[in-house]
């Protein structure tokens, strides 16, 4: 049986592992290379490394941290952060990552999902939205969201946006719920949801997870694929073991 | 030991390099067949689609060198497919009216495009192998999880030595004679994948 996964997303600016409470005041959390080991060791299914600012400032991710990321773990690993040409795709991947997730460029050039899924594979490409439920709880979709002056809210509802990005290539998507990151109250299941019933590609659930039970709300009350999470396992407050041994307890299939 | 990754011009070569590092091997990469030629061990892996991957084959010319190689071979995700007898993963726009593409016919069962009703593809992830104790397997217990990223695979044939599931039945290793292939990524799966890879050198019987 496919196993849930379960994905620690890194935060990377400036080289180092931050975090910040929706997408602003961001914390140093500590080492990229170590915390990609420890995270693995630990039991982690994958990783996701989201280079925050690149986007926002126009330029890539530094790729030396990808091949020294690549070196020391075996699972697998997704790089985002600003990718937005094929050359740029095929340097991430070279240096050892398997896939990468594209945000913002896809926003402004939906033909890049294309050509990326075409010159790597789907299975290489994620495409990552940020999804803000508004005040009429219509779900709209944000970019540039690592830079707070620079976000903005753009044409797309998010259900159109998932569905425009499956028509193009997209092997995998991750759904950022922007008004639950670093609340720890938990993912929106409604909006995940929403999204599921449209989602023919692996759903990732992120943003809002505090607790052990909103990983088994994730994946059986939304059917997520994965969820994702960063501060509840940067600050210790939820291990990895443990969340694994909860979710299998409760009949999760997950890997051992 | 002498071992080689065979590079066929589209596939990320690094991930499964990095993994043999991890293990104190030091692969060469090349797509030259004389330098092949000269290795104990060789791996195909493979990234892209079934065609471009056997057009790389072709166009240095290892077609011949892959098929009649003695050392021991192992075929990561699609590197193992082109291994079967034709792969359903035809060009988009192709119009030979052909429903497989020819790939090297070195295992039994072709390569089909995963089928379910409701299935979500690719099948990215972590499942669950029974395998049939062939050495490639050995430590490794039955039911143990490698990561898989794939939408097409072998069907269950004479030559298939494990088995996953995902909407049906599907062959995740396979093996004849010296021709191994696997459908996860061992150089992905952790400390299983790892074992996995250390029993695949040690079948040369010269691991350094």
């Amino acid at each position: 049986m496919l196993a849930r996964r379960i994905i620690p997303c890194l935060d990377v600016r400036d080289g180092v592992v931050v975090k910040g409470v929706q997408f602003r005041d961001h914390t140093v959390m500590g080492d990229i290379v170590e915390l990609a080991r420890r995270y693995a060791a630990e039991g982690a299914d994958e990783l996701v490394f989201y280079d925050i600012t690149a986007s926002s400032d126009g330029r890539s991710v530094d790729k030396s941290w990808v091949a020294r990321v690549a070196e020391v773990i075996n699972i697998p690993f997704a790089v985002a952060g600003g990718i937005r040409s094929v050359e740029e795709a095929r340097t991430i991947l070279a240096y050892g990552a398997d896939k990468i997730s594209i945000n913002s460029p896809a926003l402004e050039n939906p033909e890049l999902i294309t050509q990326l899924a075409d010159k790597f594979g789907v299975s290489c490409v994620v495409v990552g939205i940020d999804t803000y439920r508004d005040e009429h709880g219509e779900y709209l979709v944000k970019q540039y969201t690592g830079d707070v002056k620079r976000t903005r809210t753009t044409a797309w509802h998010t259900l159109e946006w998932v569905e425009e990005v499956q028509k193009r290539g997209a092997g995998e998507i991750t759904l950022n719920m922007m008004n639950q990151d670093g609340m720890r109250r938990g993912y929106d299941l409604e909006q995940l949801k929403a999204v599921r019933a449209l989602c023919r590609v692996p759903l990732i659930a992120s943003g809002g997870a505090g607790e052990m039970e909103h990983f088994y709300q994730g994946f059986v009350e939304a059917d997520a694929d994965a969820c994702l999470a960063a501060s509840v396992f940067h600050k210790g407050l939820i291990a990895i073991p443990e969340l694994k041994a909860y979710l299998k307890n409760k009949g999760v299939v997950i890997r051992d | 030991m002498r071992l080689c990754i065979i590079d066929t011009g589209s596939a990320n070569l690094n991930s499964v390099a990095q993994a043999c590092q991890r293990l104190r091997l030091q692969p060469e990469i090349s797509s030259d067949p004389e330098v092949l030629d000269k290795a104990q061990a060789l791996i195909l892996p493979g990234v892209g689609s079934a065609s471009s991957i056997m057009r790389g084959v072709r166009e240095h010319k290892l077609e011949d060198f892959i098929t009649k190689v003695k050392v021991p071979l192992l075929g990561i995700c699609l590197g193992m497919q082109i291994m079967s007898q034709g792969s359903e993963e035809v060009p988009q726009g192709a119009d030979t009216g052909e429903s497989f593409i020819p790939t090297l016919g070195l295992v039994a069962g072709r390569t089909q495009k995963l089928k379910g009703a409701g299935l979500r593809l690719p099948h990215m992830g972590w499942n669950s192998v029974e395998h049939s104790d062939h050495p490639l397997f050995l430590g490794i217990r039955q039911g143990a999880f490698f990561y898989f990223d794939h939408s097409y695979a072998v069907e269950i044939g004479d030559c298939t030595i494990g088995v996953c599931e995902y909407g049906q039945r599907f062959s995740a290793a396979l093996a004849r004679d010296n021709f191994m292939g696997v459908q996860f990524h061992p150089e992905k799966s952790g400390p299983v994948g790892e074992r996995l890879l250390q029993n695949f050198f040690e079948l040369t019987g010269d691991v350094a």
